[in-house]
């Protein structure tokens, strides 16, 4: 990736989860650390995610999601991203999802990382750039 | 004493060095190092405090406060389908809990049916799945409507669920007139924090009042509405700005009552709050006392109520969940003690423990029971319950007292200047407040100027966490979707489409829509059937994200 393009973030809130607070702190966090966000806001389905994902040409999307349905949106939406031919998107996520669910989600390669509440905004920006200079 | 207290500050008090750490407090407030009467000087103990059962009620809204009846024990629960609910309740009750909460699941909150495509992966997962009265009849089976209180966190759809409580009451043979409960319905704080909406703010308002209108004439136990503050402070606010949108969204529901033509003396003593518990004690305490000062005195003075029962302010309690540490987790236990203690000390009517384990996931029975426990041991041993407002006097209680009010004060201006809260909410005003703090307090955290116990201190390397987390099986999702449409085909469904079709062309007109929505809940139309014919006349509303 050449060095004068900026990061490009998409994060959405799928579901109907309106629990936000999590999401909004870290765009912030990351336009702060001079990333371009874009914050679908709330009530999206996997379809729009993804649909904006290819418009916005990111680098990577982020699903922030407390309502317990982590398992089925983080699955809709990896495949949705492969059918349309841009896996290349990387898929990270948070929330409140129990380990036991994040391995499987790892396993299965429906996200690549999930970051709990108490994570430290500088450990995500940190990952994000590594992960990104890998792609 | 001002001079006395200015001359110890500079000459007694550095002779000890002060820890290098900034003294805020949760919200960011500087906190002095001493308060002494100087701090309270204008206070006058008649006017600001008076005596508790009386105005302007800063000391309790019950002349005797616990020693009379303690508060209630609500946990908040529901989850999978109603069936699993109603054992969760059962088992509640026989612990001693004493009300209801019922939680409902994200497609409920919405008004979507089970087999809604939107509904994909949620359906009883944080909450239970009402789709139709058939599922409000399981959820209180064995449980007489009669005997225990209910509340319901339901906001948009809440005419609806509350009609399905109703119905479900009729059927077990109880009139509504002995129906005791809340529905929370506070579709403004929607808006600003929770963002479980469906209409736009103006017919919501009327679905309000219709609510209102009907409670006060035909449910007159019933508290029919629960003005939030909690999922104001979940969603980052500050206890000021807690304290303020949540009173400001009071009044707003107020004057919508009176601009409906209704007497406030009708309406307004079935109005109640509902408040956040966060873990800085003092500041806590000093919010509760503030707002049922304030409350009381824009009640009388401002809307005129006659009747002392609408000065009120009534208010549940929820520890706060966004307090609480995924790291280290039976840590919440201690966490919510103290924020327990602190809702106590202020003065609730009924209180919501968290479980240690729901920054995981939904609580386990074990960790459900732990939480009520909390309440018992407050409730029994401590002995916090033997007098009335015990900190009162205190000079710092009552300067925090006093100066949440003030701050309160300087926002019901802005949001008056703003053109009152409807228009501040289209402009974003509550939610970049709110986004503000959050992102303020995540930085405080994150450059350690707040500790987190085994957050970002104390930390353990390695944690493995050994607390059990509640499985919510997928299959109940399937269930639930069967028996939903198994009761499309079983129903009359020609009844159902007329009752839709009335209900439909009385929101195009002017009629209180509850008659018809109790009407068609009866038939077993569903919420997302009712919701939609609504949804046909009022629309949607959308937001604008902001961050």
């Amino acid at each position: 990736m050449s060095e004068d393009r900026r990061i490009r973030v998409l994060l959405a809130k799928p579901g109907l989860d309106g629990h936000d607070r999590g999401i909004k702190v870290v765009a912030r966090a990351l336009r702060d650390a001079g990333m371009e966000v874009i914050y679908t806001g709330l009530h999206q389905t996997p379809e729009q995610v993804v649909a904006a994902a290819i418009q916005e040409d990111v680098d990577i999307v982020g699903l922030s999601i407390l309502s317990g349905a982590h398992m089925t949106l983080f699955r809709k939406v990896k495949n949705l991203l492969k059918e349309n031919g841009a896996d290349n998107i990387i898929l990270m996520g948070g929330g409140i999802i129990p380990e036991d669910d994040i391995k499987e989600l790892k396993e299965k390669g429906w996200a690549e990382e999930i970051f709990l509440p108490g994570t430290p905004t500088d450990k995500i920006i940190e990952w994000i750039r590594k992960r990104v200079e890998k792609n | 004493m001002r001079q006395e207290t200015e001359r110890w500050r500079k000459e007694t008090y550095p002779k000890s060095k002060e820890r290098d750490v900034e003294f805020n407090s949760v919200s960011g407030e500087p906190i002095k190092e001493l308060f002494t009467p100087a701090d309270i000087e204008g206070l006058d103990y008649l006017r600001d405090l008076g005596f508790p059962g009386e105005y302007p009620f800063t000391r309790g809204v019950q002349p005797n406060m616990y020693r009379g009846r303690l508060w209630t024990m609500r946990q908040f629960a529901g989850f999978g389908t109603a069936r699993e609910s109603n054992q969760r309740y059962k088992f509640l009750l026989e612990n001693g809990q004493t009300g209801l909460s019922v939680a409902f699941d994200m497609p409920t909150l919405m008004g979507y049916d089970s087999d809604h495509p939107f509904s994909e992966g949620e359906v009883g997962r944080c909450g239970v799945a009402i789709d139709s009265l058939a599922d409000m009849e399981i959820l209180f089976d064995g449980i007489p409507l009669d005997k225990v209180s209910t509340s319901m966190t339901i906001n948009g759809p809440a005419a609806i669920l509350w009609a399905m409580y109703i119905a479900a009451a009729e059927k077990q043979g109880v009139s509504s007139d002995k129906l005791r409960g809340t529905i929370q319905n506070d579709i403004l704080k929607e808006y600003i924090a929770q963002k479980s909406w469906i209409f736009p703010p103006e017919p919501s308002m009327r679905i309000i009042t219709d609510i209102f209108a009907f409670g006060a004439e035909h449910v007159p136990q019933w508290n029919t509405i629960s003005i939030s503050g909690y999922h104001i402070r979940e969603a980052g606010a500050t206890a000021v700005q807690e304290l303020a949108f949540t009173l400001a969204d009071g009044f707003a529901y107020v004057e919508a009552g009176i601009k409906a033509g209704l007497d406030v003396d009708k309406f307004a003593p079935r109005l109640s709050f509902f408040f956040n518990s966060h873990i800085d004690f003092f500041e806590e305490i000093a919010k509760y006392r503030a707002a049922r000062r304030i409350w009381a005195r824009y009640m009388k003075e401002k809307y005129g109520a006659k009747n002392p029962r609408s000065w009120l302010l009534r208010f549940h309690t929820q520890t706060a969940g966004c307090s609480l540490t995924a790291q280290q987790p039976e840590n919440n236990i201690v966490r919510t003690a103290f924020e327990a203690l602190a809702a106590v000390l202020g003065g609730t009517q009924s209180l919501h423990t968290n479980s240690m384990d729901e920054v995981l996931a939904l609580p386990t029975e074990k960790a459900v029971e732990i939480a009520l426990r909390t309440q018992q041991i407050i409730a029994y041993e401590t002995g916090v319950t033997n007098t009335i407002d015990p900190l009162a006097g205190s000079y710092y209680v009552e300067y925090l007292t006093n100066y949440m009010e003030e701050k309160a004060e300087e926002y019901f201006r802005k949001i008056e200047e703003l053109g009152g809260v409807l228009k501040a909410i289209e402009k974003g005003f509550f939610q970049k407040e709110i986004a503000d703090a959050a992102y303020q307090y995540q930085k405080a955290l994150e450059k350690k100027e707040r500790i987190l116990v085994g957050v970002n201190e104390f930390v353990k390397e390695n944690e493995t966490l050994d607390i059990e987390i509640l499985k919510i099986d997928p299959k109940l999702e399937e269930e639930q979707i069967a028996r939903v449409r198994k009761l499309r085909e079983s129903r009359d469904n020609v009844a159902v489409r007329e009752k839709l079709d009335a209900l439909e062309k009385a929101a195009r007109g002017n009629d209180n829509l509850m008659p018809y929505i109790l009407d068609a809940v009866r038939v077993y139309a569903t919420l997302g059937e009712i919701v939609q014919t609504l949804k046909n006349v009022f629309g949607e509303y959308r937001e604008q994200p902001i961050f």
